[in-house]
Formats: C-alpha cells, structure tokens, sequence
C-alpha cells in the first residue's frame, strides 16, 4: 500500500500554484456540478421562450389594431421585444452567479479550496474569468436565437427586425453582456456575503427592488437615481428605438453596470484576503 | 518538521489558542491530543494559513504554508469537518484540486484506487457515507505526495476495518520519513498510533513528548498492596505515603511513595505482603488526569463521564 503513496519517481513532474492551473481547476468545478447547466438551461428557456412569447403577443395585438396602451399606439422596436425574455433570465444567471461561491462556503469546500490555493485571490479571478467566458457564450446563444425566433414570430407584421437592422446585432451581443456582468455582481456578493439567501437577496434588491425605491424619490433625483441603477443602466442597449432621453445610452449603460461588477468582485476580493476562510 | 511559536486566535471574546508552542518531527506519528473544544481544530486551520493567528507564527518545512508555491505537494490536509462540495463526484473533486497545483491526472486515479473509492468515484459526494467522506479526505491529502500531513480527526466516523486502515496508513507515512500530525479526542485510538504527544486543554499546551513520557509524566504511580496486616502497615506508611486508599479489608492503594519503599519497611516490621503491584496509568488514565482542570464541557454530574461532552455544552 505504501508503495502506492509515494509517487514513482518523475511521476509529478515539477508544479507550482499558476493562475492558469487554478483556472483549469475552476472549469473543473463549474463544469462538474449540475446546477451549471440547469441554471444556463433555464437562462436560455426563459430567453427564448419569453421572446418568442412577447413577439407573438405582440403580433396579435398589431393585426387586432389594438396596442397595450389603445388603439395604434404600438411599440415599434421589434429587437427589444424579441429580447425581453433577458429581464427574467437574469434571475438564473444572477442565482448561478451567487452559488459558485456560495456554494463552497456552505458545503466547506472553501476550505479545500484555499489550502490549494493559499494566495486566495487567484481563485476569485479564476472564477470571474471561468464564469464570464461560460456565461457569456451561453448567453449569446440565447440572446441570438431568442431574436431569430422572435422576429419569426413577428413575420406577419411585416415590421420585424433583422441581423442587419440598425442596432440589432448590439442589442443581441449587449444583452449576452449584461446577463454576463449580473452573474459577476453575484460573484462579488458572493464572496463578500459569503450565505447563500444573502447574496442573492442583496443582488435582486440592487438590481430589481432599487429601481422602485429611486422612482419613489422626488424629481429630479428620482431620474439621476435611476439612470445610474444596474437595471436601467444596463438594459438600455437592447433598445433599439425611441430611447429614453432619462437614461443612458447603449454602451455607457453596460459600462456602468460592468463598473458595478468590478467593485463588488474587488470589494469580494478585499474580504477574500483579510477574513478568516 | 511543523513548527507553531506562540500561536493565539480569539474569536471574538473566545480564546481558542493560546500562546501555543510546539514542534513535530518528521519519521514518527504525533498525536495532537485535546478534549473537545480544546482548540486542535483552530490550531490545524492556523497552521494551514485558513486563519489568521492574533499573535504568533508557524511555519512548515521552514516556510509559512501560505508561502509554498505548491502547497499541496508540500502538505496534505484532512480537515475535520468535511471540506468537499456535495454536488460534486469524488473523481471530479480530486481533479479541481489537482488541477491547482499542478498534479497529474494520473495521480487522481492512483488514490482513488489507494483509498478504495473504486467503486463510487463517478457519484456525487453528498451521498457517501461518513466512512467514504474520510477516504476521500484522505485520497485528497495524499494528492501531491506531500512529505508532511496534518489529519483532523482522521478516524471519525470510520468503521473498525476504517480504523484499522488509517492507523496502519499513518504509520506507514510516518516509517517512510514523513511529518504526520494527527489530531484526535481519542486517548486509546492515539495510544495505539502516535509516537509522539502533543496534549492541549483550552488553548494550551498542557504536556508534550512521547507516550510513556506523557503517562509518566501524568504520575499516578501508586501502588497496589495485598497484606493480611493492612491496619499496621497503613500507619506505618503514614509518614511517609501521600494518600492511603482501602480498597477492600486487605488492599491498600498507596500514593507518593514506590514499591521499594513499600516493601523495605513491610520487611523490617516483618508484615507479609500478599502482593506489591507498582500500577501503570494507562494513556486514557494520564490524559483524564492531564486535561481535567481543561475540559471545555464537562459532562453531566450524574453519569460523570468526562469523555464525553454533555449535549447541551456541546452546542455554540
């Protein structure tokens, strides 16, 4: 039995803790749990079921001459209704998000995790570069077949958008983006809250219950508030038409959520290093 | 070598370790020996850089562990409570962990098949057994072929083949030059594994060495005399014993003095012994007696079983 201990010689080769090897290994565990893939599953359901869905609905009350708000006022930014489905799907990618390192403080793999790594902060850049590569191409697929699929479903209004409509492909590539940058926000939070029901309840409080809160402010700081909020910010770069003078545009809205990301993952970083694992 | 200087960790207004100084050697099992809640735990996390000491330093193999650049081929760690992601299989879980230090694959495999997990690789962790947890913990120590090991309490939850097992195991590593720091509550199961002791009781060390050192050390010495005559020979030895204790009309249990001097004064009052029996403390009987100003959670009075924590002290 001893034997088998002792590695034959030149066996292990020679090895040192690399950002590359911790990268490998949080692939490694990203790939090797379930919830990864029912989580990227149910992003892209909801993605492409929602916009399927909001684009036939929204098919239907055009060839009735009925908007949602009367007759004929109708929303004409074909792109954003076949990507509503992200407003939802942000929910699994923000949970997924949350769980990679949530999941390893509730179960003590943290633990495990650390003495491998002693420096500590490699594995939270692992995981942030792991999660966005996986998240990020995943989403695409979803955000681009939820938008072909939906402007199928638009066909008969003769109004719908294609790849080469202005701001379409931005609004597709923006949406991936932005379901990328809320699961790295979770991340953070992750790591700073380190609970599981805290993080995704501190998450879904920035991202969905803040913009009600600052609409509930007086005028004007009720629209400077909101325009800086993750959500408003963020999902801007899906309209396509008519955007809101209030709000941000595109891709300064996806830089201020991604600035959202980077400090919660430096704050997650911060703590990483300082707090007992 | 696993060297600790002065470590202390408070929790809040909790000391868990104190002014803690040791040192391990390499080629023998030492056994890191404490009651519950005695800080062996705390101090293995310390050692492992998981925590931060208030005060102190450790280093192993000459370095603080966070400073080894492949930390997992310098030591291997079992830690007490699991340290294993449940949604995860065996195989996948040793894999992440290689993959840190760049361990090979191969390797992976070859301690699966050392530990006996064959059979339940490819299932997810959260469904082993207490028993499987410990073997998978164990296959993760021994990734990295680490010349220094520091086991947890090792033998929990093992059955007495698991036992059998991990003891033969430790030795093993041990005979073949590597630094083996086991922690346990478990007086008898170290008795028959370590070499050498390390004893703690609240934070701090209350004896070291090895375990006849220890045993002696704890100094129960006393001795067993049978004689037809014990009325005489007790206030006889009244001057010179600590403590008499009539044990049955003809017993004496005599404390503070040896069996020769015992015997000498029995020989020139002319008093014959039936039997003058020098008693050996076991190491369950040394440790009882080392750590009982230590206990953290003393056991109901009515039982009186100190091993044993009562529930409700055991809770946080």
């Amino acid at each position: 039995m001893t034997a088998s201990v002792t590695a034959r010689s030149g066996e292990m080769g020679p090895g040192r803790v690399t950002q590359l090897g911790v990268i490998r290994s949080e692939w490694i565990k990203l790939s090797s749990l379930r919830s990864t893939w029912y989580s990227l599953l149910a992003a892209l359901l909801i993605t492409d079921g929602l916009g399927t869905l909001f684009s036939a609905l929204h098919t239907h009350r055009m060839q009735q001459g009925v908007g949602p708000n009367g007759p004929v006022a109708f929303d004409l930014d074909a792109t954003q209704i076949s990507l509503r489905g992200v407003f939802l799907a942000q929910l699994a990618i923000g949970v997924l998000g949350v769980l990679v390192i949530t999941g390893e403080y509730s179960t003590g793999m943290i633990r495990s995790s650390l003495a491998a790594v002693p420096r500590r902060q490699p594995v939270l850049l692992a995981k942030a570069v792991v999660f966005a590569v996986l998240v990020v191409l995943v989403s695409l697929i979803a955000t681009l077949l939820g938008f072909l699929l939906g402007q199928r479903a638009q066909a008969s209004t003769h109004a719908q958008a294609t790849l080469s409509t202005p701001g379409a492909e931005r609004a597709i590539l923006g949406a991936a983006l932005y379901l990328t940058l809320i699961g790295l926000i979770g991340i953070g939070l992750g790591f700073l809250i380190r609970n599981t029901a805290g993080a995704i309840a501190t998450l879904f409080g920035i991202v969905l219950v803040a913009p009600i809160l600052a609409s509930a402010l007086p005028t004007p700081y009720s629209t400077d508030v909101a325009k800086y909020l993750p959500l408003n910010a963020g999902t801007q770069v899906i309209t396509t038409i008519n955007p809101d003078p209030n709000l941000l545009g595109p891709w300064a809205g996806i830089g201020v959520t991604a600035l959202y990301a980077l400090i919660a993952l430096l704050a997650g970083a911060v703590i990483l290093k300082r707090r007992d694992a | 070598m696993i060297e600790a200087v002065a470590l202390s960790k408070h929790y809040g207004p909790k000391t868990a370790v104190d002014d803690l100084s040791f040192v391990v050697r390499p080629g023998v099992v030492t056994g890191f020996l404490g009651p519950n809640g005695s800080g062996k735990s705390t101090t293995m996390r310390l050692l492992l850089g998981l925590d931060r000491p208030n005060a102190g330093t450790s280093s192993i193999n000459g370095k603080p562990y966070v400073e080894h650049p492949a930390p997992l081929r310098e030591v291997g760690a079992l830690l007490e409570a699991r340290a294993v992601h449940t949604g995860r299989s065996a195989r996948n879980h040793l894999r992440a962990m290689a993959a840190t230090n760049n361990i090979p694959r191969t390797r992976v495999d070859e301690m699966i098949g050392l530990v006996g997990l064959e059979g339940v690789a490819d299932k997810r962790v959260g469904g082993f057994s207490l028993g499987m947890g410990q073997r998978l913990g164990i296959a993760s120590a021994l990734l990295g072929d680490p010349g220094v090991l520091l086991l947890d309490e090792p033998v929990n939850g093992l059955d007495p083949e698991g036992i059998l097992w991990i003891r033969n195991l430790l030795k093993a590593l041990a005979a073949e030059g590597r630094t083996v720091f086991v922690s346990s509550h478990l007086m008898s199961e170290m008795a028959v594994t370590a070499g050498e002791l390390i004893v703690v009781g609240r934070g701090k060390l209350i004896t070291s060495g090895s375990v006849a050192d220890v045993i002696r050390g704890a100094g129960s010495g006393a001795v067993l005399v049978r004689t037809g005559e014990a009325d005489r020979l007790a206030s006889l030895l009244a001057g010179t014993a600590q403590h008499i204790h009539r044990l049955a009309p003809d017993t004496l249990q005599v404390s503070g003095t040896d069996s020769t001097t015992i015997g000498l004064i029995a020989a020139r009052e002319a008093i014959p012994l039936v039997e003058l029996t020098p008693q050996q403390a076991t190491l369950e009987e040394a440790f009882m007696e080392i750590t009982r100003d230590a206990v953290e959670f003393h056991g109901g009075a009515p039982s009186g079983d100190e091993s044993q924590p009562a529930p409700a002290g055991g809770l946080r």
